[in-house]
């Protein structure tokens, strides 16, 4: 009896160690402390990537082959599923990778909480970076991280129901009067004129052609009930309304580059990354690229980017920082464009780059007047909820709309 | 040495000892469930309550703190937080109202005709139905976009009568909203003021009322094919559980079909139909892989559910802190409607008539 009594005392003191070490184990560690860092010497270094396909995963991994072998270190290359999420439960693991993409629409959650490394000014050269892509990733002052390379927004016309329409090369559209004049011709021919994607990534390019976006340029102040934002939504409202542009799924597609692809629309406004997705699965297609229309306040576009992020809590940063110096040689950076086809984010590789792909230069040129995503945190959901009343433009207030973010948008920026 | 010690302390030990063994018969199951599921549970509930981001440990010293902010901003603090929150309920809400009782009465017909002795080939039947149930949701989802495209086959369908289908997936406007334009009562393009000028919690009476949307009503045609494959197979094991008896002796007394199944088959089935409305309640207010793989609460957020709008908060803003809130707010409202459905379906009758007879 009095066995059976130790027995279960000891039960009951092993599930309480189990429960205990549960609620505080190893995974939960965390004591705020930086961690002891490892400043010379070879390096096991985790690298989290979300790639665009299997020729960017190849090309990064052989990048990092090289510098591994020449600096003795290991660096492992992870293309990851779900890039946001993934990393996301890293840093509430308190486990994140050391070097990993941050997607400049997320840098500013990001570089709030904490969870990135402030190294980009040791970066050799780093204000050979485009200004508008250091902007980008600059948070209360500082240059976190450094521009992987950028995508810019261009108008992509087919050559082919361009050319059925009886229209020629001088009748690409320069400016907003013009753009509208030719998509009634088009119109007129039967053929859907244009398509572009139905959030602010697409919709903004025109908001920045008349002069207006979201956010103030250091994202602090909330700037979308603006008149100038009233004009471009205005003006894309009556694009929707005469049919003159629609978006992709009312085209059956799931995004503008696809609906063009298939010959519904004779212009569309995408990035770079259309060539690769037109050359792969609609390779029939003929078509040139322009910079996009000039609007009331000149030429506007947007941009994309990545940055190499490197997490605040990685053992190895001199080794990370190095690792970033490597991959954004004007030389690696080539060798990415060759390989999966994005643009330098250096100006001293724009030259060379121009030369090899001379066809890309209104892309390359948008990045002199190019407007990066809103660089602030917690605006996620406020421009989710911006999206929702872009799908509805058609039938609803721009006015309403704009006030609307403006508020949200004050809400979430605290102002 | 037990046998010498006094009659009382004997029966007490022996009591003990048997509490002692039940435990740790049990200890296994405790520490199980404790572990994963009581203790995620609390710790969710602490995160609820903070305004944590995602960095490193909620448990640490400096996570601030703010009490039940996370929920009072879903409920009485206008902004984009309570507006997103009660559209997910609405949303929600509508899905409840008709995906629970069509697949019950769906799952009620199949069993009934699966059942029935005259048909044919009752097996391939059985198995055709049920067949939707065991396949995963995420690759009957993705077959739906493709049936539901404007280019796909129901488009088609329609198109062969005639009829102009709507755009499926990119169509926010509310079922409700399209009938009374339809019907002439108010133009949807420009609603009653005395409708959009107010209502509770931040949505307008206007948008309480829209209905489900065009693109949530395919999410519902799926989850009630999908899903009544399984609640037929309760329906028709409890079905199979009726004594044939029961059925003679009320067709002694004068029943025809129709009251045959009115009161006998019916009040028979009624526990059955208690574990199937109440699974069918909990599975609808947690909907999530349909939007997850279909929509992404897109178009316009007419399929926002709490569920999803939950993993988004969290995962996406990382607000994780609002993210548990609204799955907290969520296992409530299941809770709440679990009860009320209890009460609703008691048994009024003081009990076992009904039971007592299949026992006999």
């Amino acid at each position: 009896m009095k066995r059976t009594v130790r027995v279960a005392a000891l039960g009951a003191a092993a599930c309480a160690a189990l429960l205990s070490s549960a609620a505080c184990g190893s995974g939960f560690d965390d004591n705020g402390a930086q961690p002891a860092q490892q400043s010379g010497g070879p390096a096991k270094l985790q690298i989290l990537i979300g790639s665009s396909g299997d020729a960017e995963t190849a090309a990064v991994k052989q990048a990092a082959d090289a510098w591994a072998k020449k600096s003795g270190s290991t660096a492992t290359v992870t293309p990851a599923q779900d890039l946001a999420q993934q990393l996301g439960q890293a840093f509430a693991g308190s486990n994140p990778p050391d070097v990993f993409y941050v997607d400049a629409s997320r840098f500013a959650d990001y570089a709030s909480v904490g969870a990135l490394e402030p190294y980009g000014d040791k970066i050799s050269n780093s204000t050979d970076f485009y200004e508008s892509l250091r902007t980008t990733f600059t948070y209360d002052g500082k240059f976190y991280c450094a521009p992987k390379d950028f995508s810019t927004l261009a108008l992509v016309v087919n050559q082919d129901l361009w050319s059925k329409a009886g229209l020629g090369d001088g009748d690409v559209p320069t400016t907003w009067d013009q753009l509208t004049a030719v998509s009634r011709k088009l119109k007129a021919k039967g053929v859907t004129p244009l398509v572009f994607g139905d959030t602010r990534d697409r919709v903004g390019a025109f908001m920045v052609q008349a002069g207006g976006w979201i956010t103030s340029p250091d994202g602090k102040t909330a700037t979308a009930d603006s008149p100038e934002n009233l004009t471009a939504l205005q003006y894309v409202q009556s694009l929707l309304k005469d049919k003159l542009a629609q978006f992709p799924k009312q085209l059956d597609a799931g995004w503008g580059g696809e609906a063009f692809g298939k010959g519904k629309a004779a212009m569309t406004i995408e990035g770079n990354w259309i060539k690769g997705a037109l050359k792969a699965d609609f390779p029939d297609v003929k078509y040139s690229v322009h910079e996009l229309p000039a609007g009331p306040k000149g030429k506007g576009t947007l941009s994309f980017t990545n940055c190499w992020g490197i997490s605040a809590k990685s053992k190895y940063k001199q080794q990370a920082v190095d690792f970033v110096e490597a991959m954004t040689t004007v030389d690696q950076q080539m060798a990415f464009a060759r390989a999966f086809g994005v643009m330098p984010s250096r100006q001293s590789a724009k030259d060379a780059y121009t030369k090899e792909f001379p066809d890309d230069a209104p892309f390359v040129n948008g990045a002199d007047y190019a407007q990066g995503p809103v660089n602030a945190p917690k605006m996620d959901s406020v421009l989710a909820d911006f999206d929702t009343g872009i799908q509805q433009l058609a039938s609803s207030s721009p006015k309403t709309l704009l006030e609307r973010v403006q508020k949200n948008t004050q809400a979430a920026l605290g102002d | 040495m037990a046998g010498k010690a006094p009659a009382g302390t004997s029966r007490l030990r022996a009591a003990t000892r048997e509490n002692i063994a039940g435990w740790l018969f049990v200890a296994p199951v405790v520490m199980i469930l404790g572990l994963f599921l009581l203790l995620p549970i609390l710790m969710a509930l602490w995160v609820s309550l903070t305004d944590w981001n995602g960095q490193g440990s909620p448990f640490r010293a400096g996570v601030p703190f703010v009490g039940v902010d996370n929920y009072t901003r879903l409920f009485t603090e206008e902004g984009l937080a309570r507006q997103d929150f009660m559209t997910s309920i609405r949303n929600n809400v509508y899905y409840v109202l008709i995906v629970v009782p069509s697949q019950t009465v769906l799952a009620l017909g199949l069993a009934l005709v699966v059942n029935s002795r005259l048909l044919k080939g009752r097996t391939f039947f059985r198995s055709a139905f049920f067949f939707p149930s065991i396949t995963s949701s995420v690759a009957i989802s993705v077959v739906f976009l493709f049936i539901f495209a404007n280019s796909g086959a129901v488009t088609s369908l329609l198109n062969l009568f005639g009829l102009d289908g709507p755009q499926w997936f990119a169509d926010s406007r509310g079922v409700v909203h399209l009938l009374l334009g339809a019907l002439g009562v108010v133009d949807p393009s420009s609603p009653p003021a005395a409708l959009t000028d107010g209502g509770p919690f931040g949505l307008s009476w206007w948008e309480w009322l829209s209905g489900p949307s065009v693109a949530m009503t395919t999410i519902i045609m799926l989850v009630v094919w999908t899903s009544s494959g399984t609640f037929m197979l309760m329906f028709l094991a409890a079905l199979q559980d009726i004594p044939v008896t029961l059925e003679e002796a009320s067709m002694l007394d004068g029943a025809g079909r129709w009251q045959r199944f009115r009161y006998v088959t019916l009040p028979m089935l009624k526990p059955t139909m208690f574990l199937v409305v109440t699974l069918g309640l909990i599975a609808t207010w947690q909907v999530f892989d349909q939007v997850y793989v279909m929509s992404q609460g897109n178009p316009a957020k007419t399929t926002l559910t709490p569920a999803y709008l939950s993993y988004q908060t969290a995962f996406r803003s990382f607000d994780y802190g609002s993210g548990t809130a609204i799955s907290f707010v969520l296992f409530s409202i299941i809770v709440v409607f679990a009860l009320i459905q209890r009460w609703v379906m008691r048994d009024r009758n003081g009990g076992a008539g009904s039971r007592r007879l299949r026992r006999s």
